[in-house]
């Protein structure tokens, strides 16, 4: 069971499927009854990026070719937009990327899942290794097309007093999963993984972590926020694990999601795993429609009601995106949660 | 030339629920003039505001209510607010992540836009809303925060007044505004209502209590109960009410 594996081998009966319980809502099997073909060199350059506006490097992945090494010296400080870029037409392909960042270095990464295509099949996974003190902001934007199929994992492995944040922002695909692996080491270690999905049509996004505290005095905070309209699904599946000797551990996790529709779906599994001793893990999980009483209000002051209800859903995951450090990255975030409510920001 | 705003209410009938609430409310406010409705809890005072709102769940089941003889009820909540409706809510909601002065500018360009006005520019917005907090002794950093989140009962209804005296309705209804507020604040509000009277503006003051009544003089005092009016009169019935108490309407309506 393993994406890589079947876009290496085009064998269907590899992908995940609602029998691996790790992936019971995330049904790539069912989906998807052949692999498309391996996807060719792409033709032509790319469109400007979503966080083209944002001053750094960049480094493009097109059709699963590109570089596969970023390394950020030890003291040094980067900015760096990583583009995954589709471009074949029911094509398929899987990408590898190794990221270090270096003692007391410092990382921004604006990542980015772009496509023009339909019917495809990609993967990527990332490996990150954050040195002593290293931090790494991580802000991914994942555009995928409605008829896509899109997995990324992140393993991301910290050591003591490494500072790891991660904003995702998901309009979803046919299917997309999203999907982050920490390694805490708690020894002062910071950990924040948040995440936001706006879904409508048929589209479906997966948001998976898990963070395993290993060691003493680490901290971990997530915050992931949706709205599924329409037919949409959201999936949101959060594992914190405190292994045995990881005392002093302070993490919290939420989730909150609006739907809006009846037919819409989320699907939720918050989990704590508690090994350990004197620790501080607290979680919460809420799905509810938008609050009827606001929407009157707004609209009894004249805001029409397409207004109104943006505005309250905007300002239901504006909490989220205000998270975002990098000054530059959060101004793309909220256009980008703007534009896909249909407000001006 | 202008004539002013008058609100013109007939035999209106709204359930909740299939419950009917208002049963054949009739009701004049001609422009320019504040009409007080008191009565009872339960006799449906907060259903009329609602219903002239257009808040959802309010059906109408028989009646008219114009506003300048154009029919409010065949408009959408924000249509009714665009054509000058303004309902002071006796418990304003509260909206995290929107601060209040985004969500009155988009309040106030929303009814421009939808009146065919240009829209106000960032400066001249703040400039107009700092002059009119200042006026209602409002802390003006107060403004850039989640509407109405955290904010006191009596901030809350000082904000409830700061929101029509940038929005300028032609028909303000104020639900139970006393209610929550303490002496000091009572005479702040209604200074502020009081400062926006005036011959294009009516005003419908629903209270329980004359207290408020002797800040904000009303020109005719309605007795509302059963969902019906009762009475009709000039200030001293609100007076008479204080004394006498609702019981002898309650009967009637009965």
């Amino acid at each position: 069971m393993s994406v890589a594996r079947a876009i290496e081998t085009r064998d269907a009966a590899l992908l995940p499927s609602r029998r691996d319980e790790d992936w019971r809502w995330t049904d790539l099997r069912g989906l998807i009854r052949a692999v498309p073909p391996a996807s060719p060199v792409h033709d032509g350059g790319l469109p400007v990026g979503p966080f083209a506006g944002v001053e750094g490097d960049e480094i493009a992945i097109v059709n699963g070719r590109g570089p596969d090494l970023l390394t950020v010296a030890a003291g040094e400080t980067r900015i760096a937009a990583l583009r995954f870029y589709s471009g074949a037409q029911a094509g398929a392909h899987f990408s590898r990327m190794a990221i270090t960042v270096g003692e007391g270095a410092s990382l921004t990464l604006l990542e980015t899942y772009e496509t023009a295509a339909a019917d495809y099949l990609v993967g990527a996974e990332i490996d990150i290794s954050l040195g002593q003190g290293a931090r790494l902001e991580r802000i991914v934007i994942a555009a995928d097309g409605a008829e896509g199929a899109s997995t990324s994992m992140a393993l991301v492995i910290m050591a003591p007093e490494a500072r790891f944040a991660q904003t995702l922002l998901t309009h979803g695909a046919r299917r997309q999963r999203l999907e982050t692996r920490v390694d805490h080491p708690g020894a002062g270690a910071h950990a924040r993984l948040d995440g936001v999905y706006l879904l409508s049509d048929k589209r479906h996004a997966d948001l998976t972590t898990v963070v395993t505290h290993a060691g003493v005095g680490g901290d971990t905070d997530q915050l992931t926020k949706g709205v599924a309209a329409d037919q949409a699904r959201g999936v949101f599946q959060g594992r914190i694990v405190v292994s045995p000797g990881a005392d002093k551990t302070d993490a919290k996790m939420g989730h909150h999601a609006l739907i809006l529709s009846d037919r819409a779906e989320i699907d939720a599994k918050p989990e704590l795993e508690i090994w350990a001793d004197d620790v501080s893990c607290s979680h919460g999980n809420t799905v509810g429609a938008l609050d009827e009483e606001a929407l009157f209000y707004a609209r009894q002051r004249g805001i029409p009601e397409a207004e109104a209800r943006a505005m309250l859903t905007g300002a239901f995951v504006g909490e989220v995106v205000d998270r975002i450090a990098h000054d530059g990255a959060r101004a793309v975030a909220q256009a980008w949660v703007a534009r896909k409510l249909g407000v001006a920001s | 030339m202008k004539t002013g705003s008058m609100l013109s209410i007939q035999n209106l009938s709204v359930s909740i629920d299939s419950n009917p609430i208002l049963a054949g409310l009739s009701l004049t406010v001609p422009a320019g003039e504040v009409h007080a409705i008191m009565g009872p809890n339960g006799a449906g005072k907060s259903t009329l505001s609602y219903a002239l709102a257009g808040k959802p769940g309010y059906t109408v089941t028989a009646g008219s209510a114009t506003l300048d003889g154009e029919d409010l009820l065949a408009l959408e909540p924000n249509e009714r607010a665009a054509r000058g409706v303004f309902l002071s809510f006796q418990y304003p909601i509260e909206i995290p992540g929107v601060p209040a002065l985004t969500f009155l500018r988009t309040a106030l360009n929303a009814q421009r836009k939808a009146r065919g006005e240009s829209e106000v520019s960032a400066p001249n917005f703040l400039k107009l809303v700092r002059a009119k907090a200042a006026e209602l002794k409002m802390d003006f950093d107060m403004l850039k925060r989640p509407l109405n989140v955290g904010f006191s009962g009596g901030e809350k209804k000082r904000m409830e007044i700061l929101q029509m005296a940038v929005l300028l309705p032609k028909l303000a209804i104020l639900d139970e505004t006393d209610s929550g507020l303490d002496i000091d604040a009572l005479r702040i509000v209604a200074e502020g209502v009081n400062a926006m009277r005036g011959p294009e503006r009516s005003m419908l003051v629903i209270t329980h209590y004359q207290r408020l009544l002797d800040y904000i003089r009303p020109d005719r005092v309605h007795v509302l109960a059963g969902g019906r009016i009762v009475a009709s009169g000039g200030p001293e019935l609100a007076h008479e009410l204080e004394r006498a108490g609702y019981d002898q309407y309650s009967k009637v309506a009965a």
